[in-house]
């Protein structure tokens, strides 16, 4: 053959094999709803980015006539390329081959790019559409599952991991997503589920639809296992790049810095905090006023709403949120809200992201459900996450600060490094009608006008102690600010601590109450 | 605030605190605690009824056999907590139960 031939050749076999499971399949494909795998990645990444890897690679199961089936690429998609000039490495999964199953080949395409991500400390994502194990090939499927979970854990921490949800991942296959930093679901294209609703129904008699059971709107309300929801793939792949933007590369490096700008927030922070302290107000238009540009990008917007999370900037810098809700469930913290929180936390040290906290915390949520939900190994992990982070950690307390809810929220004790407080901060044991109950009990047991010594004694208590300067005369609040003064004061925190250096005993890892 | 964001405001007391906030859906469905009655016997897994091993009336010592409970492949053993007498059956051979369903009650 000339080398024009050859090359011509190349094409031809690139063409063939880029159409994946033919026009067939990828005709049912948008039938359903959703782009192909190849659509999504270059979607995805910057313009003319992509370069794939192991576009020829052919599957290697010789039983059930598999022999004599050609699958084009063993049903996923991998390379490397960029967003806004980030490196990625990424891979798809391609339904329109065998339904995206997952076989030897399959697996080992996914923990090539894999090592790949984690060996050239970049991010990886993973786009998931996939009917599951490919059962021609029995266990080496399985083995295949596995050996993405391990590189997931390995890589854990090291560099961030995305998922994206964009059809199904059933059974074993949702461990991986489970096991990295952030999943996407995209309404009426996700789902996810260990056991599908056949198997529920026939064994168990319960009749559930897929999207009941498993869709983007239950993990994204009501499981918590998935940290972005939208409506279509455009606008999941919108909030990925904006994601991609707010992270590094990898754990030894910091977020990409932007040009600070001021808030567009004009106004007084004050006047968004109602005066009565049990009126409530949406935190997240506190972190609007504080912000760079007041571009507040939330995570974990529908579950667990009465704990807020996500990114912000200050001074073209990534800095991570964590403020109670007032708005939701009293702000409280539970099982739920403290998972959240922690996780964030992790993720934030884990890559030398700073943590502001915004506290308006009234104590934990009571009830019988909770405390047998575990809320008190689910509340220490917030306790674990706080005290373990060394990144620079500042805290605000808007409003009230009670109880334990007060020493969970990163307080000095757990070493903040920057505490303030507003000055209609309550920092007590509990609220004044609970505290003085307890100890003026005699007194206002003991008075002929019971209500009116009560009264009397909260009116007493507030005054002595629901303010912030009880914790300031002991140095647990380093200073007691005006609300318009926050943001200089963070941006100060954030500046002086660019150099923190916060060594702690050597182990192999703690062992946090998972 | 917003008229909107006004809407769904209900009191929710922590520490006797009374806040104005909204519920989450899921704390609204919350399964609210019964305390256990030690003469009922419930299902603790859903599944089927294989076999009754005792008649309504019957008078049945500690850790007899009253029924099976077929789950996730398993035939489960139900037995009697303490000596007593089975007061009603609730469920026959073949049906299909749920989780915490009232089986027998005994006295």
């Amino acid at each position: 053959m000339s080398l024009k031939k050859h090359i011509l050749d190349l094409r031809k076999r690139r063409e063939q094999v880029q159409k994946g499971g033919g026009d067939k399949a990828i005709e049912k494909q948008a039938a359903m709803g959703k782009m192909t795998a190849r659509e999504r990645i270059l979607a995805l990444l910057d313009k003319d980015s992509f370069t794939e890897y192991d576009l020829f690679v052919e599957h290697t199961a010789r039983d059930f006539g598999m022999d004599k089936k050609q699958l084009h690429g063993d049903g996923v998609i991998i390379g490397t390329g960029t967003i806004y000039g980030a490196p990625i490495c990424i891979f798809a999964q391609d339904f329109t081959v065998a339904g995206g199953s997952l076989g030897l080949m399959h697996a080992r395409k996914i923990t090539k790019i894999m090592d790949h991500a984690l060996k050239m400390r970049v991010p990886l994502i993973g786009i998931n559409d996939s009917g599951g194990a490919r059962i021609q090939e029995g266990v080496n499927s399985l083995a295949g599952y596995g050996e993405i979970f391990y590189r997931n854990t390995l890589a854990s921490g090291v560099i961030p991991q995305l998922s994206v949800i964009l059809g199904p991942c059933a059974g074993g296959a949702v461990y991986s997503p489970a096991l990295t930093d952030f999943v996407f679901v995209v309404e009426n294209i996700s789902k996810m589920f260990i056991t599908g609703p056949g198997v529920i129904e026939s064994v168990l008699g319960e009749k559930i639809s897929m999207e009941d059971l498993g869709g983007a709107r239950v993990h994204a309300e009501i499981t918590g296992n998935a940290h972005f929801f939208s409506e279509s793939e455009a606008e999941c792949f919108e909030q990925i790049k904006k994601l991609v933007t707010f992270i590094p590369w990898n754990n030894s490096k910091k977020a990409k810095a932007f040009p600070p700008k001021p808030p567009k927030f004009k106004g007084n922070i004050e006047d968004i905090i109602p005066s009565d302290p049990k009126t409530p107000y949406d935190v997240r238009d506190v972190i609007k006023a504080i912000v760079d540009d007041s571009d507040f990008f939330e995570i974990q917007e529908l579950w667990a709403a009465n704990m807020v999370i996500g990114f912000g900037r200050l001074n073209g810098e990534t800095v991570g949120f964590v403020a109670n809700q007032p708005m939701v469930l009293a702000g409280v913290l539970d099982c739920d809200s403290s998972d959240k929180a922690a996780r964030f936390i992790r993720f934030c040290d884990s890559f030398n992201i700073p943590i502001v906290t915004l506290e308006d915390m009234p104590g934990y949520l009571p009830g019988v459900d909770q405390e047998h939900a575990g809320v008190i190994r689910h509340g220490a992990k917030v306790l674990y996450a706080y005290s373990e982070a060394t990144v620079p950690k500042v805290t605000v307390i808007l409003r009230k600060a009670y109880g334990g809810g007060y020493i969970a929220m990163n307080s000095r004790h757990l070493g903040a490094d920057f505490m303030f407080a507003w000055p209609m901060a309550e920092i007590a044991v509990m609220g004044p009608e609970g505290a003085a109950n307890i100890i003026f009990k005699k007194e206002i047991d003991e008075a002929e006008d019971k209500d009116a010594m009560r009264a009397l004694k909260v009116e007493e208590y507030k005054e002595k102690f629901a303010n912030p300067y009880v914790a300031a005369a002991k140095g647990y609040i380093d200073s007691v600010i005006e609300p318009n003064e926050t943001r200089a004061l963070l941006l100060h925190a954030i500046e002086v601590s660019a150099g923190k250096d916060d060594h702690r005993p050597a182990k192999k890892h703690g062992i946090p109450p998972f | 605030m917003s008229k909107e964001n006004k809407e769904g405001l209900v009191d929710f007391a922590i520490l006797s605190m009374k806040y104005k906030t909204k519920l989450t859906k899921k704390f609204q469905n919350r399964v609210k605690y019964d305390d256990p009655n030690p003469n009922h016997i419930l299902s603790y897994i859903p599944g089927t009824i294989c076999e009754v091993f005792v008649k309504e009336g019957q008078e049945v010592q500690e850790g007899e056999s009253l029924l099976i409970l077929e789950a996730m492949k398993m035939r489960n053993q139900i037995t009697m907590p303490y000596t007593g007498k089975v007061k009603a059956i609730k469920v026959s051979t073949g049906d299909r139960i749920p989780k915490n369903h009232l089986m027998v009650e005994i006295e």
